[in-house]
């Protein structure tokens, strides 16, 4: 039973940094309509930011997280304005198929300049475990998830008590309407596109604590990170937030009722059933 | 709207020419170009296939590698247990593929774009994920086909590549006959219909619930006889090479790099893609620095972002101008 | 039993929630009728297409064609069964041609592609749409486009036709021309029903109307007594017309 609660309890931990992950891509998709494919690959971009700047400067990752958020803006911004704004005049097919050519590309670059080989932070600032009730808790997730939690309010906060945020969600309702109310519905989207992947940064530098660290890692995270948007519901970011964690949840709980080896199976069960009886996930439009 | 209408005697020529050669040519090519030619006549396959659900019905499939699993995993678990034919097993792997493609296709028939192309990602990784820790079909390991007698009642050729290539030939001019088949008749008019809107399908009395699994069932029968005829020439076959998200974009490349509504599109966009993907591994990729891979990305970017409708269209047009 | 009765509806009600979109509407359509809906804006017309015709199901209530119960029907089989509909908004296969948007609506009654094609030209030709019908439908105007919805209703053989604001967004001319379609397609011995707007095209073309506002029929009759009801006229126009008008 104890064992149990923690696996409980880790789940919820992941599952709140899955939650950031996937606040990032559904703001991104409920803007324009665009699956980003590379988010997997944003991330693990995040993730070595943090690690050489720790290796390189010694700079704890908690403090890289500014660092990260504004690279990882510029890098979607860069990203949008360059490449997705080129497909989405176009057909489906190919917005779909556009990121995942983004996410092979930086996937393999960085194998190249940075080899394929595991890294990992080793002492940050937070390190270490607590151990509440037999529960033991690693430090570094726990601060990944109030990391999480105070960056997924603030993103809420922003986008309903600013005049950007609002704008934002203008635009994720009706894009029609913004625009005929004199919204610049470009610079949203590549707006959007940038918060979005700054949000990844973020969780990038919170798992660089306790996290593998290689090119490759995009290519899991992404993929749990679409099951979370799909089963939020896509654009839906209160949904995104709550099914990050039942993903987290299910995952570490079925991966220990279960066989490790399923864990990401029984997200993507738990995606299938959820899509067969509400095709618009949970709390979609 | 192409691949719909009768065709051209000017079309008719030029296939021809392309079949002669196509037949003429292998003799002649050293034993890595007829491996190319031979993946390269796979993928069409594939492509093809995909195009009958994703570029007419517009179901944007990402996960027929698990179909094209199955069907290796079937031919060979039957060959290697109960010593059955490849050939029977290769038409028992393209049903088993069909029950399993309407098993996840019925529960997502109310799923369109985004939606459907991720269920079809999470079906795929459950696929894969179960074969690679289903012990009795090797796991992780695999399954490793014994060489044998030659022959083509064996379905394996030790001394040349040569049959292979012709067979799988053979099996592509299959898939493109029954292409241009469901194209023209009634199922491809009703699956244009579908992809453009489900509503305007039911008002125009089509059934989308069943033409949808019309769609999924043939494009896997199809994906999974290619999967077989993989097995037989590879002689080895692992979910990691088998089963991966990365084959499934690969065949939803060469649909969409050829011209995802025709019915050649995908022969064009795999004669386009499979020759730079393996040399350029060739030639870059051997160092290990996954070079190549970064071209790859590249290119599917670049092409999305400037030919999204494929080069099918292009070429045609040329065609037509060079008159 | 009337041999002459099409469409049967009997108290259909529908509720979304708290909204309700239909509260108890019946009425009746014979054959080669041409029956307009009208009223204002949110009065429920759509939700009453949707009802009939399969995409939503009544929560009371009946819909009898020919004597069948299609109450809980699905779209597909209704279609089969003789009722077409178009849309609000036009929909037509946009990456076909206009022959083929046809032919799609003409494999519901012909088996063989060269006979579909054939059909679908007779039918095109019917609509007046023959000298563009290898054109892509998404490339024809508005009003063809609308014309092209017709005729893939017709190719699919209707007994009832059900068209959602066909006359939206034409031109004077358009709409002269529109009228006379849906007159031409009356002497084909196809019942008609019509949800409009537009006023002119109800007056010329209803053999009756029933209006509907805030989901409740609330009068019936020939276009003449319809208009001079004042109920109708509270409607439409708000009640300090209401006290004016004789």
């Amino acid at each position: 039973m104890e064992i149990l609660l923690q696996q409980l309890v880790d789940g919820v931990l992941i599952g709140l940094v899955y939650s950031l992950l996937a606040i990032g891509l559904t703001l991104i998709w409920g803007v324009m309509n665009v699956l980003n494919f590379a988010h997997g690959e944003f991330l693990m971009i995040g993730m070595f930011i943090s690690y050489w700047l720790y290796t390189l400067a010694g700079v704890d990752p908690l403090f890289s997280i500014p660092i990260n958020a504004v690279a990882l803006f510029l890098l979607g911004m860069f990203i949008y304005r360059f490449i997705i704004s080129k497909v989405t005049t176009g057909p489906l097919l190919a917005q779909l198929v556009v990121t995942f050519g983004v996410s092979i590309f930086l996937a393999n670059f960085a194998a190249f300049i940075w080899t394929p080989n595991y890294r990992s932070i080793g002492h940050t600032l937070l390190s270490g475990t607590w151990n509440i009730s037999g529960i033991i808790l690693s430090v570094p997730k726990v601060v990944s998830s109030i990391g999480s939690i105070v960056t997924s309010v603030a993103v809420f906060w922003f986008l309903r008590h600013t005049r950007t945020g609002k704008a934002i969600l203008a635009v994720e309702m009706d894009r029609e309407a913004a625009m005929i109310m004199g919204i610049n519905t470009e610079r949203i989207n590549s707006l959007s596109f940038g918060i979005g992947s700054a949000l990844v940064g973020v969780a990038g530098a919170l798992l660089a604590t306790h996290y593998y660290i290689y090119p490759f890692v995009g290519g899991t995270f992404g993929l749990i990170c679409f099951c979370i948007v799909a089963l939020g519901g896509f654009g839906s970011i209160e949904g995104a937030f709550i099914a990050g964690i039942i993903v987290g949840v299910a995952e570490t709980v079925g991966g220990y009722l279960l066989d490790p080896a399923f864990k990401l199976a029984i997200v993507f069960l738990i995606y299938l059933i959820t899509v067969w009886i509400r095709p618009q996930g949970l709390m979609g439009w | 709207m192409v691949g719909m209408g009768a065709l051209t005697g000017k079309q008719l020529a030029l296939g021809g020419a392309a079949l002669a050669l196509a037949i003429i040519l292998p003799p002649f090519m050293s034993p890595f170009g007829q491996h190319v030619l031979i993946l390269t006549c796979i993928f069409a396959m594939c492509g093809v296939a995909w195009n009958i659900m994703g570029g007419y019905a517009g179901m944007f499939s990402f996960g027929q590698a698990a179909f094209f699993g199955i069907g290796a995993y079937t031919s060979s678990f039957l060959l290697l247990t109960f010593h059955v034919s490849p050939w029977i097993g290769l038409v028992a792997g393209g049903m088993i593929s069909a029950v399993v493609a309407a098993a996840i296709g019925y529960p997502c028939s109310k799923l369109r774009g985004h939606y459907f192309a991720i269920a079809s990602i999470a079906f795929a990784e459950i696929v894969r994920i179960s074969f690679n820790n289903w012990e009795m079909v090797g796991a992780a390991e695999g399954l490793t086909i014994p060489m044998g007698k030659g022959g083509l009642a064996n379905f394996v050729f030790n001394t040349s590549k040569l049959p292979y290539c012709y067979i799988i030939m053979i099996f592509l001019l299959l898939a493109l006959a029954v292409g241009r088949l469901v194209s023209t008749s009634k199922m491809g008019y009703y699956f244009r219909a579908i992809k453009e809107s489900h509503e305007i399908a039911q008002v125009l009395g089509v059934d989308v619930v069943r033409y949808r699994l019309y769609a999924i069932m043939i494009s896997a029968f199809l994906t999974s006889m290619a999967g077989t005829f993989y097995a037989q020439y590879i002689l080895y076959i692992d979910p990691a090479s088998m089963m991966t998200l990365a084959i499934s974009v690969q065949i939803v490349l060469v649909a969409m790099l050829g011209g995802a509504n025709t019915v050649l599109g995908p022969v064009v966009g795999a004669a386009i893609l499979v020759p730079f993907s393996e040399y350029s591994r060739a030639w870059v990729g051997y160092k290990g620095t996954g070079f190549d891979m970064i071209i790859y990305g590249a290119l599917i970017t670049i092409i999305s972002m400037y030919r999204p409708n494929g080069v099918w269209e292009a070429i045609t047009e040329l065609v037509r101008r060079e008159k | 039993m009337n041999a002459s009765l099409l469409l049967d509806v009997q108290g259909v009600s529908k509720y979304f929630g708290g909204l309700r979109a239909n509260e108890d509407i019946s009425f009746q359509v014979n054959r080669g009728q041409i029956l307009s809906i009208i009223g204002p804006n949110g009065a429920g017309k759509s939700t009453l297409f949707n009802c009939i015709t399969g995409f939503h199901h009544p929560d009371k209530g009946r819909v009898l064609f020919k004597g069948l119960d299609i109450t809980n029907w699905k779209p597909h089989t209704i279609g089969k069964l003789g009722v077409v509909r178009t849309f609000q908004i036009t929909q037509v296969i946009s990456d076909m041609t206009a022959l083929e948007n046809v032919m799609t609506g003409g494999f519901l009654r012909h088996v063989r592609v060269k006979d579909v094609r054939l059909n679908a030209e007779e039918v095109l030709a019917f609509t007046g749409l023959n000298a563009k019908k290898n054109y892509n439908a998404q490339a024809l105007s508005v009003s063809d486009k609308k014309r092209l919805e017709v005729s893939m209703a017709l190719a699919m053989e209707p007994e009832l036709l059900m068209l959602d604001e066909s006359m939206a967004g034409l031109t004077p001319v358009e709409l002269k021309d529109m009228i006379e379609l849906i007159r031409k397609v009356r002497t084909k011995g196809i019942a008609i029903v019509v949800v409009e707007h537009v006023m002119e095209a109800v007056m010329e073309l209803s053999d009756r109307v029933l209006v509907l506002n805030s989901g409740r029929r609330i009068a019936e009759g020939s276009p003449k007594e319809v208009v001079a009801d004042r109920e109708v006229i509270r409607a439409y126009l708000g009640d300090r017309y209401h006290a004016v008008c004789p």
